[in-house]
Parts: structure tokens; sequence; C-alpha cells
């Protein structure tokens, strides 16, 4: 019927069947076409069923309160490029608000609601730096749906694992057969997850292969030691040491330094200790330094990489690596039994004072140690600390975040205090969130400042943008005034009170929502 | 009326939102801070400033008391209905967080609108206003017979054109183009037949919808063929069936007969667009009668129809049906509370029985494209291959060269008891509600409500086992 429908009825014969006499051929056709039609529509039956998916594992946790879960939907509909706002206009950036929401409702332990899913997905796959939050607060169902959509493979990926539920570490038999028979994700997984709390069952699971392991897999297998590492560790690490992988010397010799009392670091500290001494022939006692001559294979065992950048000195890059390998507590002793405030503050001889203090600072990071970064920062208001000293801000970033929490905010908010709020940008980011009281009087004080100097706001849109994040929402208040558009000083950019007060306005509104989203996400 | 004091959920207020952008815009507004003045009367009137970054404040005005659904008032320029303002009040009055107080005295400026708005309502209910039969009945008979003489000749010309067509083979419509439908739809627009104007638009899509359009091009050639053939001979129709004809050819229809007052669960409220309309459709569910009805709503080119309504909430409302064998058409008549949450959702069938319901619609009307159904404890499942989704052809089946495009993504409701499944529509392979119909089964059964017809299954909602709260799948 088709075929003749296709050809038309002119060049080709009805089928006997449909031909009705005394009817024109095309409605004849017509009409069977018809009575086909609707017959077959009518007879439809239902389909054999396919094969039926494995269900997702369960989520034991807690569902969203639905006032928290009507707010993820809103935050998630708000994709980038929807609603052209941009950094202006007075209404939040709901997008920017994702990553609290996330971090809060994990820290709260709630599980995702499953028809948000695809959604939280689509995000996290847009954005890399949401995905590992979004991936934990997505639970084990996203990453069943992951294996259904080739879309969200990213998050297999980034699974450990790929979501494989791990062995309970009581049970041995079960551990050992995921360790010998799992894939390399898996057995990454059970070795960070062991590390955690079994730190020595999972040293000994590693020993008993390590001979077998690839070169690049027993490099992800060490890096996991980081993880509980003690001087229990230290006999393997040394045997490490003398792996035929370079990468896994490096690895093997830098955890070793991080143990202050193993045999590295203490071969470590006598190179390190004899390169730096006082001289005290001088009017005011003065730091001398003799850099290494050499790289012998001693150090070069230890981790000492021998061949510097392009551009780089071989004797002030074998210095660097043995200051920073070196406890810090090699310094007192050796150095006069002096504070490491009084060591820092030494004058250091023929400019190698920023090699000096560049590798001390590498070395507070590496120890997390408190006394050190807090001597290497020195005072907030210091001239030197905004300028390009011996430490640069990227350097007083991470020493920042040695320091508890309070003595950090503190830093920073005399910091802003004395040097404004164009360098701050990189200090902030590791400050705790929200921030302390003061920092934020200060960064509110410090915009009213740019205001009433007549700039534009979006010279300071990082900062603004940081501060709709990190303040703490009970400033909303104090800000109200802020919103009001200001008098124009005579010097001030055209315009620039209008957008002032718009952007002030969005730090309240954020702020507002800020507080809304944490009232919407109990303790369970 | 909303009775007093009783403030509405979040989900009401957004189900209010014209469009996915005005949710989120007066998402964003709905918290205290710019808001001002705000109050309420504690009896359905909000009201409220709003400081954006203009120099004056908009004043927003809301009155969800009216039998005939919220009306808004709002000083702002947006052409939204409503707009974000008046979205966020209601989200912060629904908050109930102190800044909308209850037991107000409307401002000046909001008394004035309200005051207006009350006395007009008023005046509508009396007797006298309302809506009188047209002034002379013989001038609106004789209007009616001239409709139907040009329908009928639009509909002979169209048989002629089909005839045509037939005669010289549809092969030469993938080369027509779209060019000759169009010019014959706007004879049908001409003859006051929209119902035929439309199919025949349609007809021209087919050449190009992929293979097996053949197949599509003959069935939908026969089914207009049989629409012009049921009202060329509307008189030797039975009712019920004579009225589907008039309405699918395109005559207004009337809602009519008693008024049948319900909870109404919304189950779905989904749009549809082309450059011409936008068609909104709601289905509801009578917890009390278990009837499933279809509310439409239009609004021209871009802009939201007027109707909407929450999703998932249950109306204490009356409807009343429109006239037609079969018909599910309902118009909604008065409300009588604001809508509430409800656990209560249609009991759901089998697949074959699904199928089976929708082969008992085509006896009233065979051009139904599909029929509401709840699919009981189905989990959505991947097709194996495309043969998964031919088998559904019924024995007669004939068409055994059709091949619907199997795509390697195409998705069923299986039935785990039974073993059968309904294959998803090609459409519905393609929304985003299909995969938040996946995340919620989560591998394990679900009820899911959806269209029903001869293309597949198209879910619109679901609910998993273990709660009670509706996903729209829209």
């Amino acid at each position: 019927m088709v075929t003749t429908a296709l050809l038309g009825t002119d060049r080709r014969a009805l089928p006997a069947s449909v031909h009705t006499p005394g009817k024109e051929a095309p409605i004849a056709l017509l009409d069977a076409a018809a009575l086909q039609t609707v017959r077959r529509r009518a007879g439809l039956r239902a389909a054999p069923a396919a094969a039926l998916p494995e269900p997702a594992a369960g989520d034991p946790r807690p569902p969203l309160p639905p006032a928290a879960r009507r707010r993820l939907a809103t935050l998630l509909t708000d994709q980038p490029g929807t609603g052209g706002g941009g950094r202006r206009g007075a209404a939040p950036d709901l997008m920017e608000l994702l990553p609290q929401w996330l971090a809060l409702a994990n820290a709260r332990g709630y599980g995702a609601p499953p028809e948000l899913l695809p959604a939280l997905l689509n995000a996290a796959r847009g954005r890399t730096d949401l995905r590992p939050q979004a991936l934990t607060f997505a639970g084990p169902r996203a990453l069943w749906l992951a294996r259904l959509n080739p879309d969200w493979k990213f998050a297999l990926r980034a699974t450990p694992g790929g979501g494989v539920t791990l062995p309970s570490a009581d049970d041995a038999p079960e551990v050992q057969r995921l360790w010998e028979e799992g894939l390399f994700a898996e057995r990454v997984a059970l070795l960070t997850a062991l590390r955690a709390h079994h730190a020595g069952t999972a040293l000994d699971l590693l020993v008993s292969t390590w001979s077998t392991e690839r070169a690049e897999d027993r490099l992800m297998f060490l890096d996991s030691l980081r993880t509980g590492l003690s001087s229990v560790d230290e006999p393997f690490l040394e045997q490490a040491l003398t792996d035929r992988s370079r990468n896994v010397r490096a690895t093997a010799a830098e955890l070793l330094s991080a143990l202050p009392d193993s045999a590295l670091a203490g071969r470590m500290s006598t190179r390190a200790a004899s390169c730096v001494a006082v001289d005290h022939t001088s009017d005011t006692p003065t730091l001398t330094v003799e850099a290494p001559h050499e790289c012998d294979a001693g150090m070069e065992r230890d981790g000492v990489t021998p061949k510097p950048p392009a551009g780089r000195g071989e004797r002030s890059w074998w210095l660097g690596q043995l200051v920073e390998a070196a406890p810090l507590t090699t310094w007192q002793p050796r150095l006069g039994n002096r504070t490491p405030a009084e060591i820092v503050a030494l004058p250091v001889a023929d400019d190698w004072r920023s090699e000096l203090h560049a590798a001390w600072c590498r070395a507070a990071v590496r120890q997390r140690d408190v006394a050190w970064s807090r001597a290497l920062l020195g005072t907030p208001a210091s001239p030197d600390a905004a300028g390009p000293g011996a430490v640069s801000l990227a350097e007083r970033a991470k020493l920042l975040a040695s320091l508890p929490a309070a003595e950090r905010a503190d830093w920073v908010a005399g910091f802003i205090a004395a040097h404004g709020l164009s360098e701050a940008f990189q200090l902030l980011g590791v400050c705790a969130v929200p921030w302390a009281e003061p920092l934020g009087r200060a960064v509110v004080d410090s915009l009213n400042i740019a205001r009433d100097a007549g700039s534009y706001p979006w010279s300071f849109s990082g900062v603004m943008g940081l501060a709709e994040r990190c303040l703490d929402p009970s400033e909303a208040v104090r800000l109200e005034a802020l919103t009001a558009i200001p008098d124009e000083p005579e010097n001030a950019s055209p315009g620039a009170g209008g957008y002032w007060s718009e952007a002030f306005q969005r730090l309240v509104t954020t702020l507002r929502l800020r507080a809304a989203i944490r009232d919407e996400l109990p303790p369970p | 009326m909303t009775q007093q004091g009783v403030r509405w959920t979040a989900d009401q207020v957004l189900a209010l939102a014209p469009d996915a952008p005005s949710r989120k815009a007066g998402s964003k507004l709905g918290v205290a801070g710019p808001w001002s003045e705000a109050g309420s009367t504690g009896e359905g009137a909000v009201w409220g400033l709003y400081k954006g970054s203009g120099s004056k404040p908009y004043q927003t005005i809301v009155d969800i008391a009216d039998v005939a659904g919220p009306a808004y008032k709002c000083s702002c320029p947006s052409r939204k209905f409503p707009c974000k303002h008046a979205l966020g009040l209601l989200l912060v009055w629904a908050g109930s967080d102190g800044t909308v107080p209850d037991g107000g005295e409307p401002p000046a400026w909001a008394e004035e609108w309200l005051a207006a708005r009350r006395k007009r309502a008023d005046g509508k209910q009396s007797p006298s206003a309302t809506p009188s039969a047209p002034a002379d009945p013989e001038a609106a008979r004789r209007r009616a017979e001239k409709r139907a003489e040009r329908i009928t000749a639009g509909a002979t010309e169209l048989e002629q054109r089909l005839s045509d067509l037939l005669r010289g083979g549809t092969a030469s419509a993938e080369q027509m183009g779209y060019g000759l439908w169009e010019e014959t739809a706007a004879r049908m627009v001409d003859a006051q037949a929209p119902g035929l104007a439309a199919r025949v638009r349609e007809l021209g899509a087919v050449p190009s919808s992929g293979p097996g359009w053949p197949v599509r091009l003959l069935e939908e050639c026969a089914l207009l063929h049989l629409l012009d053939q049921g009202w060329l001979h509307r008189d030797r129709l039975p009712d019920g069936l004579a009225a589907t004809v008039r309405s699918r050819v395109g005559l207004p229809a009337q809602a009519e007969g008693p008024p049948v007052r319900d909870h109404w669960v919304v189950l779905a409220q989904y749009d549809t667009a082309d450059s011409r309309l936008t068609t909104r459709r709601i289905w509801l569910y009578g917890t009390e009668s278990g009837r499933t009805a279809l509310l439409l709503s239009y609004g021209a080119a871009g802009r939201a129809p007027a109707l909407a309504l929450p999703v998932g909430l249950a109306l204490d409302a009356e409807v009343t049906g429109y006239a037609g064998a079969g018909q599910l058409r309902v118009e909604l008549g008065e409300q009588f509370a604001a809508p509430v949450p409800t656990a209560r959702r249609p009991a759901g069938v089998r697949p074959e029985e699904a199928v089976a319901r929708y082969g008992a619609a085509l006896r009233d009307d065979p051009w139904l494209e599909s029929w509401p159904v709840t699919l009981a404890e189905v989990i959505p499942a991947r097709s194996r291959n495309a043969r998964d989704a031919q088998g559904r052809q019924g024995a007669q089946g004939t068409h055994a060269t059709q091949s619907t495009p199997s795509t390697p993504d195409s998705w069923q409701l299986a039935d785990p008891v039974t073993g059968s499944a309904l294959p998803l529509a090609p459409s519905a392979a393609s929304r985003p509600g299909l995969w938040r119909l996946i995340a919620l089964s989560g591998g394990t059964p679900l009820t899911v409500f959806g269209e029903c017809g001869h293309r597949g299954f198209t879910p619109l909602a679901a609910w998993p086992q273990d709660s009670g709260e509706t996903v729209s799948l829209c």
C-alpha cells in the first residue's frame, strides 16, 4: 500500500484487497489506509522488557529539608550566561553560592535528592572546581547514573575506585582480595581509605606487592602514604630511596624529610647546617652562607635534584633543596639558640637573603611549622609585606595557611588596613569562611574608602566577589547604609556612585541569601 | 477564596511564574532586604515597596483572594505577568519571617487598586452582569451556517488535493518541501478550519522527519481524509463523534454540562509553542472521581499563557467538561480553597493496560495521538536494540517495513512483574526530564504519569516508591 502511495495510483495498480468498485483509486487507498492506521494504533501491544539495570547502591544520608531542596534547584538553574548579569547589576550571582551551599550540605551530612542529580552532574561537568564537593554530595546514585550517560563520565574518573564499595578494614580476606585483584583506581581508593585509620595495615599491603608494581603505580601508591605518615613508614621509605624510578625516589625523599626524626632528615640537617653560620666578627651578627660545591651521590640518593632549571645557578639550587628538606629544628641550636623570629631578622651576607628565606618558607609550609611561619610572615604593616620583599605574596598566602584561623584573619586585616585591597586578594583566599569580624570590617572599610576615592567598583570586583562569598551574613545590617547612592565627589568617575550602590546592594542581598541558605540547612 | 491567614508555600508561589527565567528572577527577590512597607490584609491582599536600582521604589500589589485566580499590579516596566517583583513579594510573604505582617491596612496606593478590583468582581458576580445569550440568536445561527459552508468547501478542496497527491505519488512530496503545504494550509485558514490547517502544516514536516516517512505520510494523509469525510458526513455520525469532528476541524467548543467538584491533583504542566501560539497543557487528576482532565491555556506568540497551577498540589475546584465523545478537556471553574499538598496519586496500571486504554480511546476519537495513563511500578531501562521499539506493533501490523529511527539511547519503562514494557516516545528521549526520571528510579520501580500513544510513552510526572512528592518531568 505504501509503495502504491509512493509511486502514485496512476502508475501502480491498487492491491486487490484495497480495490473497491465504484470508488476512485486514490480515495479507496486513503480509506483503506485510514482503516489500517486506526486499527494498527488501536491494536498496539506492549513490548518485551529489556534487561533491567542493576539498582543503585543505597544512600544512608538523611534527605534534604524541603526548603533546602528548593534552594538547590534554584541555584542549579542559574547557569552562567543566562540572565546576562555578569558582575554587574544588583541581583546576586546564584552560581557563586553553589560551592558554599554544597560545602554546608556536605558538612551537615545530607544526601542529594535524586531528581536533582542530573542538574548537579551537569553543573559539575561545566565547573571542575565544583566537582569534589558536588560528587560527594551527589553520592552513590550519581555514579550509578554516570555509568549510564557518557556525558557524566568525568564523575567516574574523579571518584577513586569509580564508586566501588570498599570492604571494611576489618574484613582482611576481602581487603586482600581487592588489593590483589582490583583495578588500579580501586586499589588506590582502598589504600587511601585504609591509610586514614589503619596506617600500618595499608603499609603491609603495599610492601607485600611493592616489587611487582609498575613505576607509575608505585608513585601513586607512595603518594597515599602522606596520610598518616609516621616513623613506622621510615624503613620502607628509606628502601624506596634506591628505587629504579627517579620520581619514586624523589617522593620518598620528600616524605622522609617531613619526618623530622628520620635518618634522611638528620642527614639533610647536617648538610644544610654546614652551609649556614653566624658571623660574629662583624659589628652585628650576620648570617653567612656557603652553598654546596658539589651534589654528591649521597645528596642525590636523598632526593636532591642535581640539575637546576634554566637560569638558576647550580650551587644556590642545591642549597635551596638542602634547606627546604632539613627540619627547621636544625636552626635554633645551630644559630646561637635564637628564636625563629630572631633568626629571620638577622642580616644575611652576600645577597643570600632571599634564597635562604624562600627555602625556609617552603620548609615551614611543608612542615606546617607555626612559629617559623609567623616569623617569616613578619608584621602585616611592615612596608616589606606588600612589596616584592624576600617573601612573595603567594608564599605569604601559603605561610598564612599554617597559622590558626583567628591569627590568619587578624594578620590579613592588618595587611589590608596598611596596604589596601589591591594586593590582598590572594591572602583573603586562604582565610576561613565566614570571615572573622575584624577581617570583614577591614574589607568593608577599604571598599568604602575606595568608593569615596571615586573609582569604579569593578576595579575591586575580585574582592567584591570574595566578600559576597565570605563575609559573615550578619554584616548585612551594617552594609545597609552603603547601598544609598552617595553624592559624587568632584574628582569621581562619572556615575560611579550609582554603580557602587548597585554593587553594595548585590552584596547585601547575597549575604541575606547566604543567611537563608544556612537556616535552611540545619544539622540533621 | 483563600482561607484567611493561610500563607502559601514557596512552591505554590513559584508555580505562578510565567516561565523559568521569571521563576529564577523571582527567587532572587524573595529575600527580605530590598522590601519595605510590606504588609498583608490576611485575606489575600499583599503589598510592598521594592527598592531596585532606580531612584523610586516599585509599588507591588498582589490579590490572591480573587475567585478568578490571583491578580497582580506592579509599577515596574516588565511585561511579564506576574512580574518578578510580584513573585518575590509573595515568596517573602510565604516565608512568614515577619517581613510581611498580617492584618495591616493597605496604603493608599494599594487600596485604590484593590478597591477597584473588588468592586469589579462584585459587579461580575451579580446576575445582571453575567454574559447573556447573544442578542440576536437568528443572526448567530446564520453566521454559524455560513461558517459551516465555508468549512465544507475547504474540506472538499482538501479531499481533491489529497486525491491528486496519491494519484501522482507521495514520492514527490520529499522534493515539494513546505511550499505546497503552506499554501494549502492558508486555504484552510481562509475556510475558517484552523484544525484542518494545522494538520496540513504537519503533513509538510513529515517528509523531512527521517527514515520511515512514507509510512507516516500515508498515515497522516489517511487520517486527514478521515477527518474530511467525518465533517462532510457529520449528520450521519453519532452525536459524540460529531462533536469530536467539529472540534478537530477547529470549531470553537464550549464547556458544557454540570460542573464537577473534586480535589484535583495537578499532575503536569507543560508548554508547546509554534510561531503563532504558546499552548499550555495542564493535566489534572480528581482524587474523588478518579477522572483525568486536561486544561488548556493559550498565550500569543512569545507570551506565557495566563493559567498556571502548582504541580503536585491539589485544588478544591469545579471543572466543566467540553463536548465530544471521550473528551478529556475541561474548563476550570470556581476554586474553593488555596491548593494544598496531597499524598494522593492516581492508581497505576500495567503497560498492557496502558496501550489498551489508548486503543479504546481511539474508538471515540480516531485522531488521538495519545492518552493519559499512570504506570505503576515500572523501571526505566535501556532498550537492547531497535527490535524492542518495534515489538509493540499489533498482530495486525502490516507495516512490517516501518522502522522508527532507533537512536542508541532508546529507553523504555519496563514492568519487572509482567516482563512487558512501553518504549519512550522519540521526543521524550531527548528531554532533560528523561534523566530526572532515571535518577529518581535508581533502578527501582516507580509510578509514572504520562501520555501513551502510537509513538511511545511520554513521561510527565513521577513518584518514587517511598515518598509522596510529585516530581515533574516536563
